[in-house]
């Protein structure tokens, strides 16, 4: 199968977790906050030391260097960094030229400086930055939380057709049921120390 | 020339300048006349027992017994590196990459000024070899704790950054080159700042100290500058290690950075 596949990872109180993300597809992922969605996120990047196996389109975690495994599954933090100065510093060369506009962007905002950037503007340029790469995989935690509404649907809009586009396969962590609704493939949910499916919400 | 001795009454007068300080301290509540006074009695105590521990060695001029003085200075050096940093690694780590990065350079860099530069018989005469460790050993402890110091310090407030990095599939030595560099800077900018203000700001403590004993100042200026060129190339190479080793042991195999590994001093 080409896609991320999770074998009985342990990270944190979670065990036994195993599920499979095809290639364009999305899986969701809730559960009551510290309930360890972002660790299993983290593990599925290898950020965080964790049992079970992982592996994307056959290749095992373990058998790819750290820093190419995380170039091809890509996760986008809830609370996204922002070390230079200016915002182009951050992205590959050329990469303003193709922004997107779903982003709703103006052409000039590579030279913009960090600081002046709001929490919202932050976290759509970091879904860019990380789509920038082409990745295989996509991991993201709660994408959409510093949005409100009309942008939540364009970036929603804007990513899943990215994911097709480019047949990533993504694993979202949301909490809200009519997103999860929207973007989500499958849903599963996290309850005491398992990770189950939900099957109602499809 | 004939060197003055100094009684060690005379010496009292010049103690009495730190009671009077630790006094006014005290007064105006500013809080260092603990730290000053236990400060002044050890550096009275342990300048005393190396100048009896210098005239016998200077007397013996055994190998073994320069060569146990200098791993007895170097151990101390390592324990005072790992007491000056805020964090530091678990375990001994943080004492092994502290004493390990000033032993391969202080004592290369001295052995190496003492067979080449110098060439005193033997190229372990306890006169040239002892002084010359400490002051390496010396200048090395505060570039080494100062590089380390800044580096755990900066990955611990740092770390989002850091892990943001290494999401977007940048090596480990890629997510910590920024730290990487202040901490190195932290380390050299003493020496530095000491090569730059020498001569004109400050006459360094070794020349003075060979004037006053009676050296010719054209003899005294050579060897503060060999000293000077040793103890920032000995503290560069120190901080280049210790910034190289700490920062590896902060990620592990996989390049996840580990902040358990750092604990608060």
């Amino acid at each position: 199968m080409t896609g991320l596949l999770l074998d009985q990872v342990s990270v944190g109180a979670l065990t036994g977790v195993s599920l499979a993300v095809p290639a364009g597809r999305v899986v969701c992922v809730s559960g009551p906050s510290g309930s360890g969605k972002s660790r299993l996120l983290r593990a599925a990047a290898d950020l965080e030391p964790h049992g079970g196996e992982i592996s994307l389109n056959g290749a095992s975690q373990g058998a790819v260097p750290a820093h190419q495994w995380r170039r091809q599954v890509v996760m986008v933090p809830a609370d996204s960094q922002w070390w230079f100065d200016e915002v182009s510093a951050h992205f590959p060369e050329g990469a303003g030229e193709r922004l997107p506009a779903a982003l709703g962007f103006p052409a000039d905002v590579m030279a913009w400086s960090v600081s002046r950037l709001s929490s919202g503007e932050r976290q759509r340029l970091a879904l860019w930055r990380a789509l920038a790469l082409k990745p295989q995989a996509l991991l993201l935690d709660e994408p959409t939380a510093n949005l409100d509404g009309d942008s939540t649907l364009n970036i929603e809009n804007w990513l899943l057709d990215e994911i097709h586009r480019q047949q990533i396969a993504t694993l979202w962590v949301a909490h809200d049921p009519a997103q999860i609704r929207r973007v989500a493939d499958a849903h599963y949910r996290i309850r005491g120390t398992a990770l189950e499916p939900e099957h109602g919400s499809d | 020339m004939e060197v003055i001795d100094l009684a060690w009454w005379k010496l009292g007068l010049a103690a009495l300048l730190i009671l009077a300080l630790a006094l006014t301290s005290h007064m105006a509540r500013l809080g260092v006349s603990r730290s000053l006074l236990i400060a002044t009695v050890r550096t009275v105590i342990q300048l005393a027992l190396i100048g009896l521990v210098l005239e016998a060695l200077f007397a013996s001029s055994a190998f073994y017994w320069i060569a146990l003085l200098a791993l007895i200075m170097l151990l101390v050096a390592g324990r005072e590196v790992v007491a000056r940093q805020g964090r530091r690694l678990r375990g001994w780590w943080a004492f092994g990459i502290g004493t390990g990065a000033m032993f391969v350079s202080s004592f290369t860099v001295t052995v190496l000024a003492l067979t080449v530069v110098i060439g005193p018989d033997p190229w372990y005469a306890p006169q040239y070899a002892i002084p010359l460790l400490g002051m390496m050993l010396g200048n090395t402890m505060t570039g080494v704790s100062l590089a380390l110091d800044r580096l755990n310090d900066s990955v611990w407030r740092q770390r989002a950054v850091i892990e943001n990095r290494l999401m977007l599939g940048q090596t480990w030595q890629q997510a910590l080159e920024d730290i990487r560099r202040d901490a190195m800077r932290s380390g050299m900018m003493p020496s530095i700042n000491a090569m730059a203000a020498a001569g004109i700001v400050s006459l360094p403590g070794m020349m003075t100290g060979q004037i006053l004993a009676g050296s010719p100042p054209a003899v005294a200026v050579k060897y503060q500058i060999l000293v000077m060129l040793i103890i920032t190339a000995g503290t560069g190479f120190g901080a280049v290690m210790a910034v190289g080793w700490g920062g590896r042991r902060l990620f592990d195999e996989r390049e996840r950075l580990r902040l358990d590994r750092l604990i608060e001093s």
